[in-house]
């Protein structure tokens, strides 16, 4: 619980985002392998900026993918058929193709954004995975 | 040699390798059993997935359903592959690393409420045998259309293959003998499609081939044909729709919520070792599934161009040979309404009731007779939709092999399906009923006995209704979405962005959604089938949609009732925490210690 202690003032001190990270991997290194929540050695401040970023990420996301699906495939798809993709009434395509194409696109902007804001705040899951696991990007 | 020769051949070769992978991961703990011991590369799972989630409807009946609904049909494309943005975005990181076997586990631990999990065991279940149905008689089907053995027979051989390998295998050996099956059904798919783009423009892409202009020096584009045609014979353009906006909103939110819900393509996201592989695994997942969802819309096209070339105004005795093929199986029949020997495809009911009723005599062309009323339309011609995928290598002149390569596809979305659909039943008896709930101090090794005899009982019934199928199954699949939407979809997803939605409000809220859903779908469907229309409607929403509806009554009776109550247990509120952050999924799980009080 001390450590906690020290921890929570230590990041009162240091505001910004990239310390508080740099902080977590010297301690995580230090620590003994904590059996426990391993949110224990995360201060609470870097946790909720952790959390309101994820939030803000999945508000843009899902902004676009209503945009995608129910704006251009549904409410403005007869309007946007006067536009051609190709052989494609645009309003069509959508319909057809480009809305699983743009949800495909979406969860990869996702799984790449999110990587960066987890390093960043130092919550990513890269210290943790067995050696077995070979990562591929 | 000949179509079935070949079909026997290419059937019998994938079968071989489905069992083979499953004596190679034969398992021998509940974790390998229900999570494949989570350590599934996120590729992998990715090919998994996709070959769980397409099932023989995917396969055999969306490019149909498509080619006779055209625009109007694009809904379901939208809304189920949608549906993978919110699964990935909203559900898979943090179930991942929640870190547990099951759906209902997630439910009755964030609640802290056997009451809970139960509830959530009894949609899971009616969710999945209603799938399960389909795809035993999916199976059925096939072998009756290809290897010419009785459906039946082809039913009992399906639930022989499952057995071997869910039942050896758990989701080990269900996971890798997907992945065969994927790469089975997705090559099944493309050839023809290819074969079928290449006949009408050159261009051997389908998804491009699609928008591309026709080779018959024409001058026009695939789409303007289209359109061109069915106006001709009476139809909607087939780019134009015709559903409201506000049912076809509803219908692709209901299927979009709906499929993130589905408790077999939830687990699958389980099996992954790391917080960031089930979200990049989600995206290959959706990346595998659109390569055969780009391409049903190309393979509808050609099919209703082909339909509609190939059978109008043609002389029935002079009809190519498939429609002789397909009305022996009952799935084309004719009524030579004006006596003119040439068969009309029009827009409109050709027969009274839709499906045909054979007498068993034949007519002066040869035609199989039937005994319904003539429609009030001047088409003369039924064609089920079914046919379109299995009928389009014949009605293309495609080479045998082509035909037989179909039949182990058609058979392989069928399989893998089936197989996590089984999987998560006998998991939620075993683990969540059994474990969880009414006998907790069973060792490991009796519950994966009993996950096993759960999945051989779980075969038994589904072998059942695909040999007995309700005359409701059409129905029932708005059931299965409805369900998934307005019971499970909301309190995972409330459980996870909320600390204080609490055990009162989330039982409250998925008892009043689902009551809302089932109720709807029961009256308008079975009740008063005579007012299902728009007029007398909710909001003018169909009976797929309505599971909007009871997702945001859902939504709002646990909102509601959760803050009239007390605030969740702080241990409760920890794992909220706990589920938030990705770093320690691999050593997660530590949480067993959480006290489950029983309402």
């Amino acid at each position: 619980m001390s450590r906690n202690g020290k921890q929570t003032s230590t990041d009162n001190g240091a505001d910004t985002t990239g310390s508080n990270a740099v902080y977590h991997h010297d301690d995580a290194e230090n620590l003994p392998a904590h059996s426990h929540h391993d949110n224990e050695v995360l201060s609470e401040t870097n946790l909720k900026s952790y959390w309101r970023a994820n939030v803000k990420v999945l508000i843009t996301l899902l902004s676009a993918w209503a945009f995608v699906s129910f704006v251009c495939g549904i409410i403005l798809g007869d309007w946007l058929d006067q536009f051609y993709l190709g052989g494609f009434p645009l309003g069509f395509w959508f319909t057809q193709q480009g809305a699983m194409l743009c949800f495909v696109a979406i969860i990869f902007i996702y799984h790449f954004w999110m990587q960066r804001i987890e390093r960043a705040h130092g919550v990513d899951d890269d210290d943790n995975h067995e050696p077995s696991q070979q990562r591929e990007d | 040699m000949d179509a079935q020769t070949l079909s026997y051949i290419f059937v019998g070769l994938s079968f071989a390798l489905y069992i083979g992978i499953a004596f190679w991961s034969r398992v021998g703990s509940t974790r390998e059993f229900y999570v494949a011991g989570g350590g599934i590369h996120p590729v992998i799972n990715g090919m998994a997935t996709a070959a769980d989630w397409m099932s023989a409807a995917s396969f055999l009946s969306v490019a149909g359903l498509l080619a006779f609904a055209g625009r109007d049909a694009a809904v379901y494309m939208i809304g189920w592959t949608g549906g993978y943005v919110l699964l990935a975005l909203l559900l898979a990181p943090y179930l991942r690393k929640f870190g547990r076997f099951t759906v209902p586990e997630f439910i009755g631990d964030r609640y802290y409420s056997d009451l809970a999990r139960v509830v959530a065991v009894i949609c899971l279940i009616f969710i999945s045998f209603t799938y399960i149905a389909g795809q035993m008689r999916g199976v059925g089907i096939v072998f009756s259309r290809f290897l010419e053995v009785d459906i039946n027979t082809g039913v009992v051989i399906g639930m022989g293959i499952v057995f071997c390998y869910a039942v050896l295998g758990g989701m080990k050996g269900i996971t890798y003998t997907q992945v065969a099956q994927y790469c089975v059904l997705i090559f099944a798919f493309l050839v023809p499609a290819v074969f079928l783009s290449i006949m009408w423009t050159d261009n051997p892409i389908p998804q491009l081939a699609f928008g591309d202009v026709l080779n018959d020096g024409s001058g026009m584009t695939v789409l303007q044909k289209l359109d061109q045609v069915t106006v001709e014979l009476g139809f909607t353009a087939y780019t134009q729709a015709t559903r409201s906006k506000i049912d076809s909103l509803a219908i692709v939110t209901a299927l979009m919520i709906g499929t993130a819900g589905l408790p077999h393509v939830i687990v699958r996201f389980f099996t992954v070792p790391k917080v960031s592989d089930a979200r990049k695994s989600a995206g290959y997942a959706l990346a595998f599934i659109c390569v055969m969802y780009t391409t049903i819309p190309a393979v509808a096209a050609f099919s209703r161009l082909n339909l509609s070339e190939s059978v109008n105004e043609v002389a029935y005795a002079e009809a190519p040979a498939w429609v002789g093929n397909w009305e022996n199986t009952g799935l084309i029949a004719w009524q030579d309404k004006n006596g003119d020997g040439i068969i009309q495809y029009r827009a409109g009911k050709a027969l009274d009731p839709v499906k045909p009723i054979f007498t068993g005599e034949r007519g002066k062309y040869g035609e199989r007779l039937v005994s319904n009323e003539a429609g009030a339309s001047a088409n003369e011609i039924y064609v089920d939709r079914d046919i379109m995928v299995m009928a389009n290598p014949e009605i293309a002149q495609m080479p045998n092999w082509v035909v037989a390569l179909i039949a182990a596809g058609a058979v392989a979305a069928a399989l893998s399906t089936a197989a996590g659909l089984l999987l998560v039943i006998s998991s939620s008896i075993s683990h969540d009923l059994m474990k969880r709930t009414f006998m907790p101090n069973i060792t490991d090794k009796q519950e994966l006995l009993s996950a096993r005899l759960a999945a051989v009982a779980a075969i038994l019934v589904a072998g059942w209704f695909g040999i007995n199928p309700p005359a409701f199954v059409a129905q029932t699949v708005a059931f299965a979405f409805g369900m998934a939407a307005a019971s499970l979809f909301p309190p995972i997803v409330m459980g996870i962005f909320s600390k204080r939605v609490n055990r009162q409000g989330a039982i409250a809220g998925m008892l009043t959604g689902l009551a809302l859903t089932v109720g709807y779908i029961v009256y308008f469907n079975f009740m008063e089938p005579g007012l299902n229309n728009a007029e007398h409607w909710l909001f003018g929403i169909s009976t797929t949609g309505i599971g909007t509806i009871g997702a945001a009554v859902n939504v709002a009776v646990t909102l509601i009732i959760s803050r009239m109550t007390s605030e969740p247990p702080m241990e409760v509120q920890d794992m909220v925490d706990d589920i938030r952050i990705p770093a320690g999924a691999g050593v997660a799980h530590h949480h067993q210690g959480l006290p489950i009080k029983t309402l």
